[in-house]
């Protein structure tokens, strides 16, 4: 069996598998830890990509993708890390490219369309936000490559969240325009923060074994950083409500499957290939 | 709806081992805190810079190109100003 012939048909029963028990937990605390964060920072990556030629000025654009690149960055080394935890010798590259949406941990809030130019840096200040406080908590963790990755990406999410947060008081409070499209964003995209939150069992078998934070615990450093800036910009994030979002449980949007029915294209229809 | 230009900014940027902040390039803003950014985006993605400078374009006084003869063609035959003409002590190897 060639190898490229090999990497296909470990994706096919891997995606047999995942059809097969939609909802379960295969994987170990930690790793499922790990690839929440690898995948969260994979999917916004590849949704920042998508400005790629459509931002609205040239210098945008390429912060955009300079933050894209950072995020794939992250995730690259993060699905490294997750492929030495499950010791099944999977690349990054097959993690990415790979698995099925449901074996996918990104968070909800990073597969929704990018939505206008406000939306989405919108969505990267709540996002960076979250993951400063992350990456911050994450320094002192046991598992020293994960600490490691932790100190590389915390100086790149500084500067997404500055970036992100100079845009979001701008435009808030910015023409009638600009602050309409921005409390929408902002009563779209609020409720799938409460996602970031939740705790659950791999938060605290991880947090037990110092390996992680239990990302609920992040929530007051959250909301210290995100609402002054949301007062700045005359944004009003809207009640608490019923709705919850899986994604990190792999209960993904609509959104994901045709993110990644592009994103994994390539590999799909010619397992292996480089360049 | 009327469509407004952002205003131009000029791009300084001080490179690692430079001293001096050197013209670069330039961005189009809002305001000198995104011009900051975009330059950051824009110039340092490759290690280029340690400090940024940016001015708003509109700032900037130049020199009349037509006043060129007037204002720099006197200096080329004041060879004089040079530092040339001065006999270095044998210990000074290199000036």
């Amino acid at each position: 069996m060639t190898q490229a012939n090999q990497v296909k048909t470990e994706g096919a029963s891997r995606f047999a598998l995942s059809r097969a028990v939609p909802d379960a937990h295969p994987y170990s605390a930690h790793l499922e830890y790990v690839l929440r964060l690898a995948d969260s920072a994979l999917i916004l990556g590849q949704r920042l990509s998508e400005w790629c030629g459509h931002a609205p000025v040239l210098e945008e654009e390429l912060a955009l993708a300079n933050i894209a690149l950072d995020l794939i960055g992250q995730s690259r080394l993060l699905l490294t890390h997750a492929g030495g935890v499950e010791g099944a010798r999977r690349d990054e590259d097959q993690l990415a490219f790979l698995r099925a949406e449901r074996e996918y941990r990104n968070v909800t809030l990073v597969e929704l369309p990018n939505g206008d130019f406000g939306q989405t840096v919108l969505r990267n200040f709540l996002f960076a936000a979250f993951q400063r406080s992350l990456w911050e908590a994450l320094l002192a963790s046991r598992d020293a490559e994960l600490a490691a990755i932790a100190e590389k990406s915390l100086k790149e999410t500084r500067y997404h969240l500055r970036h992100s947060a100079e845009w979001v008081v701008r435009l808030g409070d910015g023409s009638a325009e600009s602050h309409a499209r921005m409390q929408s964003a902002l009563d779209y995209l609020w409720p799938y923060t409460t996602e970031l939150f939740t705790e659950d069992a791999v938060d605290q078998q991880v947090a037990a074994a110092a390996l992680g934070i239990a990302w609920s615990s992040l929530e007051p450093a959250w909301r210290a950083c995100v609402l002054p800036v949301l007062t700045q910009a005359k944004l009003a994030p809207p009640g608490r409500s019923a709705f919850a979002s899986h994604g990190k449980l792999g209960r993904h949007s609509e959104h994901l499957g045709h993110l990644l029915a592009e994103m994994q294209h390539l590999q799909r229809a010619f397992p292996g290939a480089r360049w | 709806m009327e469509r407004k230009e952002w205003p131009l900014w000029e791009v300084f940027i001080r490179s690692r081992n430079g001293l001096d902040h050197k013209h670069c390039g330039s961005v189009h803003a809002p305001d000198a805190g995104i011009a900051l950014q975009s330059a950051r985006d824009v110039y340092t993605r490759r290690q280029e810079g340690v400090s940024i400078w940016v001015v708003r374009a509109d700032q900037i006084h130049a020199s009349d190109p037509d006043a060129k003869p007037e204002m720099f063609d006197p200096a080329d035959d004041k060879i004089y100003r040079h530092p040339t003409f001065y006999k270095l002590p044998d210990e000074v190897d290199h000036m």
